[in-house]
């Protein structure tokens, strides 16, 4: 049986011809249920590098492969819907639709995905348990994001990536605006969930910090090569 | 719940939004108000006379017998003589028939001689005969009644005395023979409203002492003495018919045409007035491409405004692709975001309308005596609002597809 969760294999991708941004990753496995950091200076590719395993860029060659699915593969519907059901997304702001209340936010992915909305038998129930467990206020459901703090729009975004117990949670830099302290308690109650769920966790930062909190650390610079640098 | 956030997303952008609705609401109804100008220009047109059968006059052309007669424009070419006249009354056809005596002026509005007959046999929108508002018709050879716009424009009562000038400029005047105002007639928002009316006795007797279109050099009969004159006219201008049988109208029509005795014309009002439309219609056409250009840029104007409010939704698009929803529902989400302001705008936009015209009808009717329907939309409406929410769809397109790209490009990017 296959383990490993994400496999890339010969991925090539640029913008165009002329970009000066083109990057090669030969070869990345991760495993499930491991806690993965990857990092990277700004501009290494990190995101770039991120939008291909999500599924929202396409590479030019080589494969991705999430859950032993070829994603580059599917259609693009096909691979919305592959997206929604399998991948929790924290983004590095958090973006919560502001307009929306809490509640309407956190089951936002479940509308996109019926798998991970049949793993939710009673999604109200679901949210105020993710709520306590994230150490959110039980009245904040009906405030609207854009009403809370920043430490509560980080544990809500949490909680909307982690509803419906996707396989893999893919973070982009969510701990870059705290200090030390809060970056700490952030990253316990996310792992906590994490693990509680069996998921696989792939954050990104440039904060070589954070390493020891990780299953395993991944260079950025060791796993891709910017074929537009070594033209030079 | 995809559908709430949507209408929470557009309330979120209440003040753009409600711009957006308002702008295109008035856009709307400026159309509507054009078009239903314009529809009732032409019916107000067309009704300036009704149940009318002929009118006839000295030799001319339909246009110019219309102009002259219903609508005191220009000049006669000719008068037709009584005797003609009663040759016509006697004719088997003829149901009724009202003469008409035109030349003279009061200050600027003209002078229309006729009988009694004339205020129960002119017609106007359908069935709507004039009639009094004060005083009474004329009773005495000096009484004059007044259109409700003479009377306004120059602040006559009953009883003001009132000089007739000769011809339609005044260059001497019947001033040894005043007139008294017997009567006031009600709006009629015809051409009737701008008339002097008086007797075609009282037309007769302020030309004795006048021949060839010159007063006479020192004569100066006594009103007591033109009293007892026969006063019978020599020539009228035109006469309106009404004839018992329609069938036979074009049989009287011909008879009139080929009179042998004198050159004069017939004409039917209704298609006289199509004819002098078609004249004027180029103003009808005027108000048709002010009414497309006004759609034209409401279209273009909420596509503006749906691509200036795009990159402020640029990172909503970008979070509902990252939860997984495909460029497709964020395509038919921009759509159904367009569906709804066109709706909404467009009912907005009817009530709008209802209000501005239950405002201005009045003054309309009374200033440019247009009546201006003010009834339920009708069936070219509802096709005019499913055109615009057809095009509110394409034109909304545009941005969705750009919203598409951004969405797809934005991906994990997403940083505002």
């Amino acid at each position: 049986m296959d383990e490993s969760i994400i496999k890339i294999d010969s991925v090539r991708f640029y913008w165009s011809k002329k970009s000066n941004f083109k990057i090669f990753v030969p070869n990345l496995e991760i495993k499930k249920g491991e806690k993965v950091l990857l990092l990277g200076e700004s501009g290494s590719g990190k995101t770039t590098l991120l939008s291909l395993m999500c599924g929202f860029l396409n590479p030019l060659s080589g494969n991705i492969s999430i859950n032993g699915n070829t994603i580059n593969q599917l259609s693009s519907k096909t691979r919305d819907e592959y997206r929604a059901d399998n991948i929790g997304i924290i983004f590095q702001q958090f973006n919560l639709l502001p307009y929306a209340n809490v509640v309407d936010n956190v089951l936002l992915p479940l509308y996109f995905s019926k798998v991970r909305s049949n793993n939710v038998s009673n999604k109200k129930e679901k949210v105020i348990e993710l709520f306590k467990q994230l150490r959110l206020p039980d009245d904040i459901a009906q405030f609207r994001a854009s009403s809370l703090s920043m430490g509560q729009q980080q544990r809500v975004a949490v909680a909307r990536a982690l509803i419906g117990n996707p396989s893999l949670i893919i973070a982009d830099e969510p701990t870059s605006s705290l200090d030390a302290d809060a970056q700490k308690i952030f990253l316990n109650l996310m792992f906590e969930q994490i693990s509680e769920n069996n998921s696989t966790l792939l954050m990104v930062s440039h904060d070589k910090s954070l390493s020891n909190q990780f299953d395993r650390l991944i260079d950025i610079n060791e796993i891709l090569i910017r074929e537009d640098k070594s033209c030079y | 719940m995809l559908l709430k956030l949507s209408f929470s997303s557009l309330y979120a952008r209440l003040v753009t939004v409600g711009m957006t609705i308002l702008a295109i609401s008035v856009s709307l109804m400026l159309y509507m108000s054009v078009e239903k100008l314009r529809t009732s220009a032409y019916t107000s047109f067309t009704d300036t006379i009704s149940q009318t059968d002929l009118i006839v006059g000295a030799r001319a052309s339909s246009v110019q017998l219309l102009l002259y007669s219903v609508f005191r424009i220009g000049n006669a070419t000719n008068n037709i003589t009584w005797e003609s006249y009663l040759d016509l009354v006697s004719k088997e056809e003829v149901d009724w028939t009202v003469p008409i005596s035109l030349g003279d002026s009061h200050k600027g509005f003209r002078v229309m001689g006729t009988n009694k007959e004339f205020f129960s046999r002119y017609k106007y929108r359908g069935n709507q005969s004039v009639s009094i508002d004060k005083g009474y018709l004329f009773e005495d050879l000096y009484d004059v009644v007044l259109g409700a716009g003479v009377a306004e424009k120059l602040g006559y009562k009953i009883g003001t005395s009132l000089v007739v000038s000769h011809g339609l400029k005044s260059f001497s005047d019947h001033d040894d023979q005043p007139f008294r105002v017997s009567g006031i007639l009600k709006k009629t928002g015809t051409p009737v409203d701008n008339t002097v009316i008086v007797s075609l006795a009282a037309i007769e007797a302020i030309h004795v002492d006048w021949s060839t279109g010159a007063k006479i050099p020192g004569q100066l009969t006594p009103i007591d003495e033109i009293r007892e004159m026969d006063l019978t006219p020599k020539n009228i201008t035109a006469a309106l018919v009404g004839v018992k049988s329609k069938l036979t109208i074009f049989q009287l029509q011909r008879w009139i045409n080929e009179y042998p005795e004198e050159a004069m014309t017939a004409i039917l009002p209704g298609a006289a007035l199509q004819e002098l439309w078609r004249v004027v219609g180029v103003i009808e056409n005027l108000l048709l491409g002010i009414s497309v250009v006004v759609i034209f840029t409401t279209l273009v104007g909420m596509a503006a405004i749906m691509f200036s409010s795009l990159s402020e939704r640029r990172r909503e698009m970008a979070i509902w692709r990252a939860m997984g929803a495909s460029p497709f529902t964020v395509i038919g989400l921009l759509m159904l975001e367009a569906i709804f302001i066109s709706i909404l705008s467009i009912t907005f936009s009817v009530v709008l309308l209802f209000c501005v015209l239950n405002l201005l009808q009045p003054w309309i009717d009374y200033n440019y005596g247009i009546l201006v329907n003010i009834e339920m939309l009708a069936i070219k409406d509802m096709y005019v609002f499913a055109l615009f929410i057809i095009a509110s769809i394409t034109v909304s397109l545009l941005p969705a597809i750009r919203a598409y790209w951004f969405s797809i490009n934005d991906g994990m990017t997403i940083k505002l």
